[in-house]
């Protein structure tokens, strides 16, 4: 019955495409989320995370291909899927003519939550994403993490079955991103399944348990953050502070695999340890660094360097 | 056609309801300008215009000019809360507050927002249109059993400019645009529509023109009731008023799509 329930498609998209005008937004993807799983979708800028998200959120229609959530087609069960999604937007929507409690009980009252349940539902939300003491504040009080949280717990009103979550965290302080970490992480110990969309592979690797990454609207990779890294870029990286040819001729002559930064050599592969002490022998110690590999290693080695300016 | 009509429900409600908790919430505030204002253009021009303009014949009976434009100022006060809320109020809810984003995260449909919308902007004509009333009945201008009658069409008529200011509040690329409308359609009703002065007394070329012009219908119709009368031709305007609520919130919603939902 467990496995039963994990094999379920929450999310499934097959050869999903948006166009908009001449642009094509994402380009034929495939991917699915399970039930009760943490999905990742992850990307530069423009990579097509979001509007991904919107098409799962059923704001906007695919273009061509398929997208079902919980089973149901998102062009014709619209209100069904919302009736039972949660929805967490990069931007902050909340609405400013209402205080805090009245922002969930308000929002509570389009999911038809209406009655004595909304405010036991309501005052539950508030404990749990630690708002309680300012449900009677009004919203431009609130720090960025403080509307973060709120969100949060307003997406969580309708118990949802899938909660979406895009770019969660982006722009907080350390604490409050730990503090949305661990309500997500609670989240999912209790069967939750999340899609989320993030540019900190850090979150990605803490919460998601299997990610695409996605570049020019394609999904280029697909995996779960150990073993994309392990394919990827193997346990460990050096980092040498320097853009010298005789790096370069080295590295060559060592028949290593790296990637040339303006200021940085980085060198991947599987038995690069060893090669340590003769690393800083050659180039001084003062300038390199050996390190763990990382999935900002993995994307950055498959999206390149180059900024995004879309 | 269908795809925009199927999606309207019930749920529309919602959105009323939430506008009306932010009404709640200050309605001390929200309730001084409709106050004021009937109070203020019955002061200006029934009292100052008035001691210029002393009777007024209209419909074969010959009036004060205050009881003469009693009933235009009703229409007026229709007229301006029903457009200025769907213009500027939910304006700045689509586009600052993303209130509208926020609300189709839910079973909500955007059919059912912009719907709600229009019934709430024309809710705020029938607050307006009604204070106005009791003011006009106090002040001795328009029998209460008239008033009674205009109440729900103060309702009918708020859907006529709600929806109106819905459609200009679809296309606009930000606030400073519906300056447009408010020169090129309010305005102009205000001045041209007979609120203060007969059409009959315009050259016929303007007469024709403001025959096109919603406020005129509405004007029409509540003097004759104040007057005691009601014709068929006023049934008619009746009739073209919700027939343009039912074009305008039509096209709304089909413009509405295409801005949001691209």
């Amino acid at each position: 019955m467990i496995t039963d329930k994990i094999q379920q498609d929450i999310v499934k998209a097959q050869d999903l495409t948006k166009v908009f005008g001449q642009f094509r937004a994402v380009d034929n993807i495939n991917f699915s989320v399970k039930k009760q799983e943490c999905f990742g979708l992850l990307g530069p800028n423009g990579a097509g995370k979001t509007t991904t998200i919107r098409m799962v959120s059923c704001f906007l229609q695919p273009s061509s291909g398929s997208l079902e959530v919980l089973n149901k087609n998102t062009q014709e069960a619209a209100r069904f899927i919302k009736r039972n999604i949660g929805i967490c937007p990069q931007e902050d929507n909340l609405d400013p003519d209402l205080k805090v409690d009245d922002n969930l009980r308000v929002f509570a009252r389009y999911f038809d939550i209406v009655g004595s349940q909304t405010n036991k539902r309501c005052e539950e939300l508030l404990h749990f994403m630690g708002l309680y003491s300012k449900r009677k504040s009004r919203i431009e009080e609130l720090s960025s993490g403080m509307k973060r949280r709120l969100i949060v717990a307003r997406s969580l009103l309708n118990k949802p079955s899938l909660l979406i979550l895009d770019e969660p965290t982006t722009g907080l302080d350390p604490q409050s991103r730990h503090q949305i970490w661990e309500s997500l992480h609670q989240l999912k110990q209790e069967g939750a399944t999340i899609l989320i969309t993030t540019h900190y592979m850090d979150e990605a690797a803490y919460l998601c348990d299997r990610l695409v990454i996605m570049d020019h609207g394609k999904i280029i990779v697909e995996g779960t953050p150990k073993g994309l890294i392990k394919e990827y870029i193997g346990p460990s990286v050096i980092e040498i502070s320097s853009v010298d040819k005789d790096v370069e001729t080295y590295l060559k002559a060592k028949n290593l695999v790296y990637e040339k930064s303006s200021t940085h050599f980085f060198i991947y592969g599987k038995s690069i340890a060893p090669l340590w002490p003769e690393i800083t022998q050659k180039f001084g110690e003062e300038s390199c660094v050996l390190r763990m590999a990382n999935l900002e290693d993995v994307f950055l080695k498959l999206t390149g360097r180059e900024l995004r300016e879309v | 056609m269908n795809s925009v009509l199927k999606n309207i429900s019930w749920r529309s409600w919602r959105v009323w309801q939430r506008n009306f908790d932010v009404y709640k919430a200050t309605w001390k505030v929200n309730f001084i300008p409709p106050i004021l204002e009937p109070l203020l253009y019955l002061f200006a021009f029934g009292i100052g215009l008035g001691n210029l303009v002393q009777n007024v014949s209209v419909e074969g009976n010959t009036i004060s000019y205050l009881r003469f434009i009693a009933p235009g100022l009703v229409a007026t006060a229709i007229m301006n809360h029903g457009f200025f809320e769907t213009t500027y109020a939910s304006f700045v809810r689509m586009y600052f507050q993303r209130t509208f984003d926020a609300i189709l995260s839910t079973p909500l449909m955007l059919e059912d927002v912009i719907f709600g919308e229009i019934i709430w902007g024309a809710t705020k004509a029938l607050m307006a249109g009604t204070i106005m009333l009791v003011i006009a009945v106090v002040w001795g201008l328009i029998s209460w059993q008239a008033a009674l009658i205009m109440v729900p069409i103060s309702f009918l008529a708020g859907m006529t400019f709600s929806s109106l200011g819905m459609c200009f509040t679809a296309i606009v690329k930000d606030i400073e645009m519906f300056n447009f409308p408010v020169f090129l359609f309010i305005t102009p009703m205000f001045l041209f529509s007979g609120v203060f002065f007969p059409i009959s007394s315009l050259p016929l070329w303007a007469q024709y023109a403001a025959q096109a012009l919603p406020l005129t219908f509405l004007v029409s119709v509540l003097r004759s009731l104040a007057l005691g009368h009601f014709h068929q031709t006023h049934a008619l305007e009746l009739l073209w008023l919700a027939i343009i609520a039912l074009i305008c919130t039509y096209l709304s919603l089909v413009l509405m799509k295409k801005r949001i939902l691209k």
